[in-house]
Parts: structure tokens; sequence; C-alpha cells
């Protein structure tokens, strides 16, 4: 029982913000990442110069710098998600599909995405909600979670009506099969391996505490 | 042969009902307006375009949808907060829809600029824009087969051209256009400055002029 409460890291769940300091912690020095649109693109604003990161962006370019303000903006450099951005020195343009080489030929380390579900296999659905009403749009989300060498996924654990979201099987169209290594929630850390689901640190509650909420089964840390 | 016009009118002229057309552009990043809005007045119809998305508010690609010119468009970012016309078009049922993963999108573009009759990616495997395409396991992962996407014009935008068609672009704004200038049987380019022979340095070219057709200077 002491080894499963030492799992708890944080007393209390954790917000936004420092769910991203965390995911930027856990990138390697030196790595080519690509943050997705929305909570991953939170990530930039921890990484430190010492990290040496270089981030990617779908639409063309390698060394994206932060978010351009004022006399920046530059309606000829904007990222994937259409907002304006600035260059770091060292940056790189490409075309679209020398970009979605890539992503595609498996040279990206990491890419941090946001997810609707995650299965306890890693199959991802973050694009489409299935919806007979909605207008799909998929960008280059297959690309990244296929291509990336690591894909983590940064979600809440529930939905709005207190649903998991990490489950058994995906029930929202798949972006992706067998993906995603690492999913990150305000309650805990799951890292998804051919032996299962496991459960690397938690916030605000225990392991035991988690299981309930949780519909797959999920290990604990060899000791 | 490469012709430099004095216009964008002149430069789509051309252009037939039923055309496949390529625009360049990442939202508004490389869009050639200043085409589009000469397509538009052009009064060409029935058309299918490949874009990444399917137009922003009230301008270019947006108004030639909203103006029901588009019968097809093939893209992979069709919904944004201000793509109200496409979203009017699509629930009315009066636009197509082939949605493509945004890298599926680049590479059929750049399979059809290279001469190359498909290719299989682990891209969209498993998911439902894999439905009904061939599958194959291949280097240990399943794979899906696509298809190139040619095209009948391409409207691109660059920074510079010199006289010899060759082009240069400027930031993130390069995008779909040095792809689509090699895809589409006729390539027209909007640029905001032509250099003589000579003026750029041929290290420094992005897109040679071997697949630009026509070239018209647009005030940036």
């Amino acid at each position: 029982m002491s080894t499963l409460q030492s799992l708890q890291t944080s007393p209390t769940t954790l917000g936004r913000s420092e769910l991203a300091a965390l995911v930027a912690r856990d990138i390697p020095a030196g790595s080519f990442v690509n943050l997705g649109i929305g909570q991953p693109t939170l990530v930039s604003n921890f990484l430190t110069e010492e990290q040496n990161i270089t981030l990617h962006t779908e639409n063309g370019m390698l060394g994206m710098g932060p978010e351009a303000v004022e006399d920046q903006i530059d309606g000829d450099l904007i990222n994937a998600g259409k907002l304006p951005v600035t260059e770091l020195p060292g940056a790189s343009y490409f075309h679209h599909a020398d970009s979605f080489a890539i992503m595609r030929g498996g040279h990206l380390d990491i890419c941090v995405l946001g997810a609707f579900q995650v299965s306890a296999t890693g199959d991802l659905a973050n694009w489409h909600t299935g919806a007979p009403d909605a207008i799909p749009a998929v960008g280059g989300a297959m690309d990244l979670a296929t291509g990336a060498k690591d894909v983590f996924v940064m979600m809440s654990l529930l939905t709005r009506d207190g649903a998991s979201k990490l489950v058994e099987a995906c029930s929202y169209p798949l972006t992706g099969v067998g993906c995603v290594t690492r999913v990150y929630t305000e309650r805990a850390v799951f890292l998804i391996g051919s032996d299962g689901v496991t459960v690397r640190e938690t916030f605000g509650c225990t392991v035991d505490e988690l299981r309930p909420l949780v519909p797959v089964p999920l290990l604990t840390p060899a000791v | 042969m490469l012709s430099f016009l004095d216009s964008v009118t002149e430069a789509v002229a051309g252009i037939q009902d039923g055309s496949t057309v390529m625009i360049g552009g990442f939202g508004n990043a490389g869009q050639p307006f200043e085409l589009i809005d000469a397509l538009l007045a052009s009064g060409a119809t029935d058309l299918t375009v490949v874009n990444n998305n399917a137009g922003q508010a009230d301008q270019g690609l947006a108004l030639l949808i909203k103006e029901g010119r588009v019968r097809k468009m093939i893209c992979s970012f069709p919904r944004q907060s201000d793509s109200w016309h496409f979203d009017e078009k699509y629930r009315a049922g009066e636009i197509e829809l082939e949605l493509v993963p945004q890298g599926n999108l680049a590479e059929r573009i750049r399979a059809a600029g290279a001469g190359i009759g498909g290719f299989f990616t682990p891209t969209g495997y498993g998911t439902m824009l894999a439905e009904g395409k061939e599958t194959r396991f291949l280097d240990g992962v399943w794979q899906v087969f696509e298809t190139p996407i040619h095209a009948d014009v391409a409207l691109i935008k660059a920074l510079k051209a010199d006289g010899k068609g060759n082009l240069v672009y400027r930031k993130t704004a390069r995008n779909f256009g040095p792809i689509m200038a090699a895809a589409a049987k006729h390539t027209i380019a909007q640029v905001s400055e032509i250099v003589p022979v000579g003026g750029l340095d041929p290290e420094h070219v992005v897109t040679p002029g071997i697949y630009v057709n026509s070239i018209v200077k647009v005030a940036s």
C-alpha cells in the first residue's frame, strides 16, 4: 500500500498550466517537437532555453518561436492554428509535402495532442465527434498521430458528465490505431505500453481512488 | 511557354467551367486573393477546388464558395470559426466534400507532380477516412493506398519571380505553392516582384520555372 501511495506526487489535481509545465519537463533535451492546437500549445510556455527544443509547425517551419505581438505580427508567418508566430535563429521554412515528410517519415521525436478519447491500447480519437450534423475537419492530426516517434496526449480525465476519456475502446471515430504512448491528465499520468496502462503518478488522489473512475485495468510501476 | 501578364483578369481568362483548380495557401498565408477575385469575376463555375481549407470569412476562396462556383472541395480542414460560407453550402447539400488528411493531401499533390501513380502510407489506417481503400502490411505496419491529385490549373502566390519563372516564397506563405505548381497542367503565379533573369540566386530558387506558365505582378 505504501508503494501505491507514493505514486501521488501532488496533494491536489493539476491545473492546465501545471500540467503543461509537467509535459514540458518530460521532453528530453534536443528534441524535435510538434505541439497540437489548444491545450498542448501551453507546453511551449514552459520549455527552457537549456532544453534546446526545436518546435515544428505543420504549415512548413522548424524553429518556431513564441506567438507574435504588436509589430512582430506578419501575415506570412503563422502556426498550425493560423495565429501569428515568430521565428527563432536557425529556423527553416519548407513546403507542405516536406513538412509532412518530417511528420510521416518518423523524424519528430514527440507530438503533443488533445483528445476526445484514448483507448487502453493507445488508439486515439481527437478529430471528429461523429455527430451526424458535425462538419468534419481532420487537418494534420492523423499524420502526427501515426508519424511521431512518441505521441503524448493532454486531456481532462473525465468528460463534463463524469465519463472517463481513457477507455477500453474508443466510441468516437479514430484518428490513429495504437499510437498514443503517454496520457497526461489532471489526476494522473498514464503510460501506454504492450503490457497495458501503467499509472506513473497521481495528483490529488491515490491509484485506488483512480480505479473506480477509469474502466481499464491500471498497472503500477514495478518496484 | 512562360508568359508575363499585365493583369490577373488576363491570367485566369482561360479557366474553363468544370476545371479542377488548386489554390495555394494555408489559411490566409500564401492565398492568392487577387487571382481568386479574378476567377470569381470571370464567371467560371462547376469547379473542383483543392486547398487546405474551405475559405475564411468574406474573402478569397470563401467568396467563390458563397457564389456557388465550387461544386466540390478537396481539403483537410474545412471547418473553422469563420468558414460560414462553406458551412452553409455543406449543410444545404450544395457542395461536395472530399476530406483528406493533410499529409495525404500534400503527398497526393506531390505525387501528381512527380508522375507517381499512387503510394501506400500508414496515415489514416483504421479510420473512417480509409474506408474502402486498399491496404497492405508493409515494413511492419498497415498502410493505405492513396492516389495522386491532378489539376487543370494552379493559382499560387510567391514573393518574387525572375525572367525564367523561377520562384521564391516568403516564410510560411510557401506552404502548398511549390507542390501545386508541379501538379497542375497550367500554373499561374501572382508575385510581389519580378526581377530580371539572373536576379535570383540559383541556390535559393524554390520552384524552378519549368513548373510555371503565367506570372502576374500584384502589388503587395
